[in-house]
């Protein structure tokens, strides 16, 4: 058994040695495919504060993802056409700068995921779970019917984003910043689940009731859970786009949202790099098995049905042990 | 001055009526009996106080209407909830468990180790993993890093060893002489009711049938109405 704080250093520095041993190597596609580990990373963090911490089974966590992925492809693409996002009732211009587009990312995510919290709260269990994969639902057909944006075919955006001082075209240096902000992510998930509100949401989580009792409200709470959780994944959402220069109504799709929540089951619910243990074996499965067989997901399942079965704290409990209790 | 005042207050569970007519008063600074033999209605009145469940009747806190407000907001008034049978945050460690309900005022983490130094021993271990008298010190505990104005304790020393039973009366009696803090207890032990509390009310069937000063209830009236 490894300690899990030494497994999360462990993770994080392969994590890291990967595409750095595809630099020297010549891999640039390594380095893409971490990169895509690292951003499904982020989305499932982001779903984890909610899902881990919070208890809420969001099935519909594409809906952010996919807010992200258009709040980039929309401002790319007026930028790369010289043309205004809108001209009325004021002018917003496009952007290529992506820390402006991440801004704008986590602000509509936030919002959306305020709006949706506000309704799908007001129900649990398998309820909640329903009620937020129609939210996602209904985005996604809406997204098909976007004309202006592509529709079913999506959006093509033919410059990569820029940062400040760092040239984003070159693999590593985007990985890099993808990485750093999943770094910063993690360790703030870290400091909010020992925060007195990751505490009280945790307490919420366990008995909603008792909570009250010491002047909590659990459903903000959880509003709060399910707003932030929103705001991380729609910012991978933006990352995603940036990363494959394209975005299209699959972002939103229910399968997103159920491939979020198996890096998280995969990983471990409720471990802090329990989504980035998941997201990295899923892509890595993607690449390997997906070379070898079109029908990958049956090996996929069948490791989904050995993680619930028989390592309840997923991939990491399994390593590190040391159970984290969570229903 | 009058702190909590119940007046008139009936409650179901469902179509099975509880309360038919509670009525208490505890004045700042007062520790009150609130007895009964079981299914009395006691833990019903709590419940009732927190709104943890619906009622009727005149539910007063700092001469404030409690009646329609949440539960939540109950308790940010100033109520602070012992519950029966501990219910600490099973997964939460002992440290965890008084951060999560703390808010700002004299009692800190500090202060309640203080109070119960064997927390101070255990604050690393999970709630789950404590013994019946260390679970019911953080469940006081807990309810003190709320900093009430009024601490209710429903069957605090139920089910615990006599010694466990002392340490948790002792700190009962250091709360009331120290801070002077406002308490309703709940509880079948009639010598140490009788040493700390100020006042009693007495419940039957729903209903409160005795209340007076702790000094006045007389044998005669708690074996007729308490059984003891």
């Amino acid at each position: 058994m490894i300690r899990e704080s030494n497994l999360n250093a462990l993770v994080l520095i392969l994590l890291l040695a990967v595409p750095l041993w595809a630099v020297f190597n010549d891999e640039p596609f390594t380095i893409t495919l971490a990169t895509r580990a690292v951003i499904f990373a982020l989305a499932a963090v982001g779903l984890n504060i909610a899902l881990g911490l919070g208890g809420l089974v969001s099935f519909g966590h594409a809906v952010f993802f996919g807010i992200g992925g258009y709040a980039m492809g929309i401002f790319a693409h007026h930028a790369q056409t010289y043309t205004p996002v809108m001209e009325v009732p004021f002018l917003i211009e496009g952007t290529k700068s992506m820390p402006v587009i991440w801004l704008v990312a986590m602000v509509t995510s936030g919002f959306a995921a305020l709006l949706i919290g506000l309704l799908s709260l007001r129900t649990a269990g398998v309820y909640f779970i329903m009620i937020t994969l129609a939210f996602g639902q209904m985005l996604y057909y809406f997204s098909i019917s976007w004309a202006t944006y592509g529709g079913e075919d999506g959006l093509s955006i033919y410059v990569r984003n820029e940062f400040p001082g760092v040239n984003t075209l070159v693999p590593i240096n985007f990985f890099a910043i993808c990485f750093v902000i999943l770094c910063l992510v993690v360790l703030l998930n870290a400091l909010l689940a020992k925060s007195p509100f990751g505490l009280a949401l945790n307490a919420a989580r366990q008995t909603p009731q008792r909570v009250q009792t010491f002047g909590l409200d659990p459903t903000r709470l959880k509003l709060l859970a399910f707003i932030i959780s929103g705001v991380v994944t729609g910012l991978a959402g933006a990352l995603f786009a940036d990363l494959n220069r394209f975005v299209s109504p699959t972002m939103f799709s229910w399968q997103m949202s159920g491939e979020i929540m198996i890096f998280i089951i995969l990983g471990g619910v409720a471990r802090l790099c329990g989504p980035i243990v998941g997201a990295v074996t899923f892509v890595m499965l993607e690449h390997f098995l997906g070379g070898l067989s079109d029908y990958w997901h049956i090996y996929l399942g069948a490791l989904l049905l050995i993680v619930v079965l028989f390592a309840r704290g997923g991939l990491v409990g399994l390593i590190s042990g040391r159970e984290i209790a969570h229903d | 001055m009058t702190l909590l005042k119940l007046e008139n207050v009936a409650a179901s569970y469902g179509s099975s009526k509880a309360l038919f007519d509670v009525n208490l008063a505890v004045s700042e600074g007062e520790v009150m009996a609130l007895m009964g033999r079981n299914g009395m209605g006691k833990s019903t009145t709590v419940k009732t106080i927190l709104r943890m469940i619906q009622a009727t009747g005149q539910l007063t806190f700092d001469g404030r209407d409690i009646s329609k407000l949440a539960s939540h907001q109950v308790a940010r008034l100033g109520v602070g909830l012992v519950p029966e049978g501990r219910r600490c945050f099973a997964d939460l460690s002992v440290t965890e468990n008084l951060i999560a309900a703390a808010r700002t005022g004299p009692w800190d983490l500090a202060r309640v180790t203080q109070l119960f130094p064997r927390l101070a021993e255990r604050k690393n271990q999970r709630a789950h993993s404590l013994s019946g008298g260390e679970q019911q010190m953080l469940a006081i505990g807990r309810a003190l890093m709320t900093n009430p104005r009024l601490l209710v304790l429903d069957e605090a020393t139920e089910g615990l060893a006599p010694i466990i039973r002392q340490e948790i009366w002792t700190a009962i009696a250091q709360l009331k002489s120290e801070t002077g803090m406002t308490i309703i207890v709940i509880d079948k032990s009639m010598a140490e009711l009788s040493a700390v509390c100020d006042k009693a009310t007495i419940l039957e069937r729903g209903k409160t049938v005795w209340t007076g000063a702790m000094t006045d209830l007389t044998p005669e009236i708690s074996h007729e109405l308490i059984g003891v």
